[in-house]
């Protein structure tokens, strides 16, 4: 048998970070980032906000989709760089930095919902 | 409508040029004329020289496709009427295929990645003939069908970045062409041929720009055809991941 | 070429093909590869709402004041201009996510390939669905 690739692990981890992002980001993203803080709904009390982040299901929620969407980067961000900069010959640094930043980021990710008090 | 219509045509002749240039060509803007009858009129009347290829004038044996005003197409099914209005039609080889004269381009690398997807039936054993041929039903045709309208135009390749970004990529029509005969219910080839597909090389190159699909005067669908096969390669790896004893 | 080359001995007599250099600027000039280009780079900004949403989880846990801190952040011009920006390109990554999905899943019914519209369709659904669920939770903590 021939070396099979492993880009089809890769490719699921980016495709499954293609569909969370696609379902929750722009919501998150809307209302914690642009409408709460901006006042054009009134945002929920810290207390509130707090409770609902220690749930343990709402930590899962929050580290699925940073790893997943994270993971998503890395996949799409790589290609970028091939195709659209045309530099495939410095692989050796951008795999390492797509995927290293990736699993980076999870591990904070993970440190910082673990902790939450 | 005007009577004539400029023809800007690439003109390389590998003895005297170091890249290609336009010449301009004035025919007559006929409704019923395409632009490969466009093309034939200079070179019979015109200036014999000009070099292209082409056969069969209905879109069925792949050998006239150009860019057309930056498109890929098939010259025999592109109206010059269609471009009345912008005046011009600019007639170039085919992008992202090395120009050997004029509208020709070299073909051979093509070639040896549309055979390197073993486009044929393969089968474990075969069946003595005696036995009579493999039948198939309707259903199990239309699985493959749309796959199996690829005339080898190359359009695909024209359209797609990834080609000329990546020349070892195999490009939409030869992964398409495998396809045709993965989804074979008579065929038993699918592993041999993900030997050459699963590889950075095959589908992964591909990002899923979509033009190849655009491009395909015969509705083939490279582009899905790719992504899907993403899924079947991705499914297999995952199995082999998991339940190694089973692998081949 | 190389592989050609290996393969058809003869192209040795006519050394002179000439070849295009693809520009580093190919996707400009043509809509679908600009298309795909911010398509591509959206995915930057997925990864920056990932780096906010930590940044706010931390604030969060810190502490009351922590939070406060971080709101007047997300209400820099700078920040929010971002986070505008942000917003288009998560919005513009779910609309064609959503309608490439139907190509590369071939789904078949009774033998005939279903619609695209009945895959995309039930996802946009989804989406609003996940959206208002999403917006009752936070509204309501």
């Amino acid at each position: 048998m021939a070396k099979r690739s492993n880009e089809p692990i890769l490719w699921v981890l980016f495709s499954a970070g293609g569909v969370v992002a696609a379902f929750l980001i722009p919501v998150l993203l809307f209302l914690l980032f642009l409408a709460f803080p901006l006042g054009w709904i009134t945002p929920p009390s810290y207390h509130g906000l707090l409770a609902l982040v220690r749930l343990p299901i709402t930590r899962l929620a929050l580290f699925v989709l940073s790893f997943f969407s994270l993971f998503h980067w890395a996949h799409r961000f790589r290609y970028t760089l091939y195709d659209g900069l045309q530099i495939k010959h410095l692989n050796q640094l951008i795999f390492p930095f797509c995927y290293g930043g990736a699993v980076v980021g999870s591990v904070i990710a993970g440190y910082i919902l673990w902790n939450i008090g | 409508m005007a009577e004539t219509i400029t023809l800007e045509v690439t003109r390389y002749s590998p003895e005297q040029d170091v890249e290609p240039r336009f010449q301009q060509y004035e025919v007559p803007l006929r409704k019923d004329w395409v632009v490969l009858d466009a093309l034939n009129h200079i070179k019979d009347k015109v200036d014999g020289s000009l070099t292209f290829r082409w056969s069969c004038r209905m879109g069925i044996c792949g050998s006239c496709g150009m860019m057309v005003n930056g498109e890929p197409k098939l010259t025999c099914a592109t109206f010059l009427s269609s471009y009345a209005a912008e005046g011009r039609i600019r007639v170039q080889p085919l992008r992202y295929f090395p120009v050997i004269r004029d509208l020709v381009v070299a073909i051979e690398d093509f070639m040896s990645k549309l055979q390197s997807v073993k486009p044929w039936l393969i089968r474990n054993e075969e069946k003595p003939v005696s036995e009579g041929e493999y039948l198939q039903t309707p259903d199990q045709l239309d699985l493959y069908k749309q796959f199996s309208m690829c005339i080898n135009c190359m359009l695909c390749y024209a359209a797609c970045p990834v080609v000329g970004l990546d020349p070892a990529f195999i490009g939409p029509a030869a992964i398409a062409l495998a396809q045709r005969y993965n989804m074979d219910s008579r065929d038993q080839g699918a592993q041999e041929r993900m030997d050459v597909l699963a590889q950075h090389e095959g589908i992964w190159g591909c990002t899923f720009v979509g033009d190849c699909t655009k491009a395909c005067p015969k509705k083939v669908d490279p582009a899905g055809a790719i992504q899907q096969y993403k899924l079947t390669a991705t499914v297999d790896r995952l199995k082999s991941l998991l339940m190694p004893w089973g692998a081949k | 070429m190389s592989q050609a080359r290996q393969n058809a001995t003869y192209t040795e007599f006519r050394p002179r093909w000439y070849r295009a250099r693809v520009s580093t600027w190919w996707w400009m000039g043509r809509w679908s590869y600009l298309k795909f280009i911010l398509r591509e780079i959206s995915s930057v900004f997925v990864a920056w709402f990932v780096v906010e949403l930590l940044l706010a989880l931390n604030a969060l846990s810190t502490g009351p004041q922590e939070y406060s801190e971080f709101q007047l952040f997300l209400r820099n011009p700078v920040v929010v201009a971002t986070n505008v920006v942000s917003l288009f390109f998560v919005i513009f990554h779910a609309l064609t996510w959503f309608n490439l999905a139907p190509k590369a899943m071939a789904v078949r019914v009774r033998g005939k390939r279903i619609p695209d519209l009945w895959i995309a369709g039930p996802n946009y659904v989804a989406w609003a669905a996940v959206s208002a669920i999403v917006a009752w939770f936070l509204l309501r903590a």
